[in-house]
């Protein structure tokens, strides 16, 4: 631990630290532009000079790795002189149009130059002109504005894992391009626009929207895949304009995926905001009093058996838990969560969720996919795996799709027949797994979402305890969801109860005429023709293909619109808020089920959204403790038996559409076509 | 500013670009000169072999070094739009790279240069204006593909250039009665025994 004096004052820091890190650790800004925690060190835009004695010149701190006795100054003439100059010479080409530009009121370089720069320019020549570069739908460029910090080159070569931003040419004819023009291709890209300290890059779809300053921040969490990314929800007034990554080292670092941040225009498109009543095969406006009624004519005095209810892949914990007291209270034992039939389980918490966690990644030195495409599935979690494969000594095989996850991966198999092989020892990579320290198992719901995922679950769990998965000390059994809800739905038990019909038992039934009311809340994925001539309850908040079908609509809140507790795959319990209010007459999804249960003479015991977070852990201890993370109880789960030979299909095949929110979008629509128009010509 | 950079857009495209076996195993050596997965050190020789064969560098040309080399294409790109020796737009077959920096200057590459432009027909020669070439001494100099000429003026220029275009290669070195940067018309020194 080198000892060294900053401004001044000793300090210890660790060894191997940049003098820039010591700083901070000493509680000195140091202003910067191309240095970033996350990416590699560059040291070309050169703000972050400070003096450090004896040296001769001022010294490039991001760079500078710390040493035994340093003393470094930060508040000297010099340094101040040599800010002043740099900042000079970053301002020099740089078009000064503020006013007209999206980075306006947050942006580095106009934050720095006011705190740190000279306040006029000696620059009397013509400025350089750089053409703009088109870089898909996302991404917005003004090339003039661009001072060479080359976090985005480094961002996409690094984090996304995508080599295809450069800089071509040199000194005044630098130019920062993917050279021959095309849309990125990653899904990370968004990441760029919040990486550019300036307003080169900026969102393409937020072009010209808002003002960093009009906008209420409110602190939530993303559901439009299984990671729950930190998210900032942006408002104005009612609208959400954007949403931003927010910091969790244990979750999301800090990136989002596209789909997160840019399917929130599907928030403004068809919204279901006023009850429908189906009347004469045509859906007609309702009151809620209506609506509720012709529901209640329906239900009351229905076997319990005739009823059965499906949630969907983005519901919140507090509306899923009201559904299933409500079925309860109603006498059906017909719930379930898992709307493409993936075979998990609820009893055993480790069956089901990512139990080394996110940052598990990090530790771990083998890592087999079963069934999954994590580049689709959790683009960040996949660029998580990146990261421990960029570390270096980790092998990474895969049994299922083909697919470039931006990573070297060896590739055993496709089916469950391979994954059998490698229980039984017969491949090579059984002993690395068996050699690993903390061997990593990764299944998706490609494996499970299938017949036999039962049996696929029940191998996988053999072959992680064969080599040495699942120890006191770690647990490298993953499953990677793909709905938001999942482990929350599973957790609150809301699986078939005795005698109860799974999904494909309820569309049979109602087919069949054994079921006639299915209450859908949210559950867009199943296959709507095949709810035969049941009565439909639709309660969500897109005119999607639940809505479609049902007799009744009742509107419900997205995931933007109300207080929320969303479980992770990785089973980390986190708490989405409040940005805007739902449209019309749509309310919250559990109280417009407290409310039903009143009218249907079962009314659930609560009335506040405290009193259904008690109700929460009354069900689960686990919802009372919030952002942590621990591995499940293990045992038995999964049911051994046959395996067919198909392979294993990743559940997304498309990723920009998933959910009725990005159904929704046309952000999402342009990146699809943007994306199939660089396959076409591939 | 003549920019050496060229968006692939403006430049006419060639359909594609294949090593000729010749080329491809001058590439091989140059690659195996470097540990194995470090073959991406060749990429300037490579390039230059490319160049060498096509006479410029085209989009396909740098694809197909990348594919060589397992590079992403855009770190070819980076290199080959960075170094100014690569040629991103098609070239006569005769480059005259004509020195105008001051030693050049002040000896006359006014009337070189006039002569090099007035034969630049795109096709035979292409004319670029370089920096200092390193030659001063026997200033003015034009590079004239690998070969240095020196010791010009408007006149010995044409000459030069009448003699490219009936397919001889005159001498490099200096056109005047000199050896290489010795005193023109003979030693004026250390003649004796």
């Amino acid at each position: 631990m080198p000892k060294m004096k900053i401004d001044g004052v000793e300090i210890e820091v660790p060894a191997g630290i940049t003098v820039l890190q010591a700083c901070e650790m000493a509680g000195v800004e140091i202003p910067r532009f191309c240095y970033h925690e996350r990416l590699s060190i560059a040291g070309n835009c050169r703000m972050c000079l400070v003096e450090q004695e004896k040296a001769p010149k001022p010294i490039a701190s991001c760079a500078m790795p710390v040493a035994e006795g340093m003393v470094i100054k930060t508040d000297t003439p010099m340094v101040k002189k040599a800010r002043n100059g740099v900042m000079e010479f970053l301002l020099i080409n740089h078009p000064l149009d503020c006013p007209i530009c999206d980075q306006g009121g947050e942006c580095d370089l106009q934050d720095q130059a006011m705190a740190f720069g000279f306040d006029r320019s000696r620059y009397l020549e013509n400025k350089r002109a750089v053409p703009d570069k088109e870089l898909g739908p996302l991404v917005k460029t003004s090339m003039n504005r661009c001072i060479h910090c080359t976090r985005c080159i480094r961002f996409a070569t690094e984090v996304a894992g995508v080599e295809e931003l450069g800089a071509t040419g040199r000194g005044e004819s630098m130019e920062v391009t993917t050279y021959v023009e095309h849309t990125l291709s990653s899904e990370l890209s968004g990441n760029l626009v919040d990486l550019c300290p300036v307003g080169a890059l900026t969102s393409k779809p937020y072009a010209y929207e808002a003002r960093s300053w009009e906008l209420r921040k409110t602190e939530s969490v993303d559901v439009l895949d299984a990671l729950g990314a930190n998210i900032r929800i942006d408002t104005r007034g009612a609208i959400v304009m954007r949403i931003l990554p927010r910091l969790n080292d244990d979750v999301n670092e800090e990136w989002i995926g596209d789909k997160t941040r840019h399917a929130v225009d599907g928030l403004r498109y068809q919204r279901l905001d006023r009850p429908y009543v189906r009347k004469a095969g045509k859906l007609v406006a309702a009151t809620w009093s209506e609506a509720f009624a012709a529901i209640a004519s329906k239900v009351e005095g229905l076997d319990g058996k005739k009823i059965a209810a499906i949630a969907g892949d983005q519901c919140d914990a507090e509306s899923m838990v009201a559904l299933k007291d409500l079925m309860a209270a109603l006498g059906s034992p017909n719930v379930d969560c898992r709307q493409d039939g993936a075979k998990l389980e609820s009893g055993v918490r480790g069956g089901y969720i990512f139990n080394p966690g996110i940052r598990g990644i990090d530790r771990a030195d083998a890592i087999l996919l079963i069934g999954t495409n994590p580049r689709f599935e959790s683009p960040v979690l996949n660029a998580r795996i990146r990261k421990r494969y960029l570390a270096g000594r980790c092998a990474i095989a895969s049994i299922g799709p083909m697919a470039d996850l931006t990573y070297a991966v060896d590739r055993l198999g496709a089916g469950p027949a391979t994954l059998r092989e490698l229980l039984e020892g017969r491949l090579g990579f059984f002993e690395k797994l068996k050699a690993a320290k903390n061997p990593l198992i990764i299944i998706g719901m490609g494996a499970l979402s299938r017949e036999d995922g039962a049996a696929v679950l029940a191998l996988t769990r053999e072959l992680a305890e064969k080599v040495n998965a699942v120890r006191d000390d770690w647990n490298g059994f993953a499953v990677l969801h793909t709905a938001a809800a999942r482990v929350g739905g599973l957790d609150l038990g809301l699986v078939p109860g005795e005698g109860g019909r799974d999904v494909a038992g309820i569309l049979a039934g109602a087919q069949a005429k054994e079921i006639d009311v299915v209450y859908l809340l949210a559950a867009d994925e199943i296959d709507t023709q095949k709810l035969g001539k049941a009565f439909v309850i639709y309660q969500g908040h897109h005119g999607d293909a639940g809505a479609h079908r049902a007799d009744v609509i009742l509107p419900g809140a997205a995931y933007t619109e109300k207080p929320g507790t969303y479980v992770n795959t990785e089973g980390r319990v986190q708490l989405g808020r409040r940005a805007n209010f739902p449209p019309g007459e749509a309310r919250e999804d559990w109280a417009i089920l407290r409310a039903l249960s009143e009218r249907l003479g079962k009314t659930l015991p609560y009335d506040t959204i405290d009193q259904v977070r008690a109700r929460l852990i009354a069900v689960n201890r686990s919802f009372a403790a919030l952002d942590q993370q621990a591995p499940g109880s293990w045992g038995a789960f999964g049911k051994a038996g046959p395996v067919s030979d198909a392979a294993f299909a990743s559940p997304i095949a498309n990723y920009y559409m998933t959910c009725p929110i990005s159904r929704a979008s046309r952000t999402m629509a342009e990146c699809m076509a943007s994306r199939q128009q660089v396959l076409a010509a591939e | 500013m003549a920019m050496i950079t060229a968006d692939p857009k403006d430049v006419p495209q060639v359909a594609s670009f294949a090593f000729t076996s010749e080329y491809l195993e001058k590439a091989k050596a140059l690659i195996a000169k470097y540990p194995q997965g470090r073959q991406a050190s060749a990429v300037i020789g490579v390039l230059d072999l490319a160049q060498r064969q096509q006479g410029w560098l085209p989009r396909v040309a740098m694809d197909e070094v990348a594919k060589l080399l397992d590079m992403a294409p855009i770190r070819v790109y980076e290199i080959a739009t960075f170094y100014t020796m690569f040629q991103l737009r098609p070239k006569g077959k005769y480059l005259l790279q004509v020195c105008t920096t001051t030693p050049c200057w002040l000896r006359g590459s006014d009337g070189v240069m006039k002569a090099c432009r007035e034969a630049a027909d795109g096709e035979t020669f292409s004319v670029q204006e370089v920096e200092c070439l390193g030659g001063c001494v026997n200033a003015p100099v034009v590079q004239i593909n690998d070969d240095f000429y020196e010791d010009l003026d408007e006149a010995s220029m044409r000459k030069l250039l009448d003699a490219f275009r009936r397919g001889e290669i005159p001498k490099p070195g200096p056109q005047v009665d000199r050896q290489a940067s010795a005193p023109a018309g003979g030693p004026t020194t250390l003649k004796g025994e």
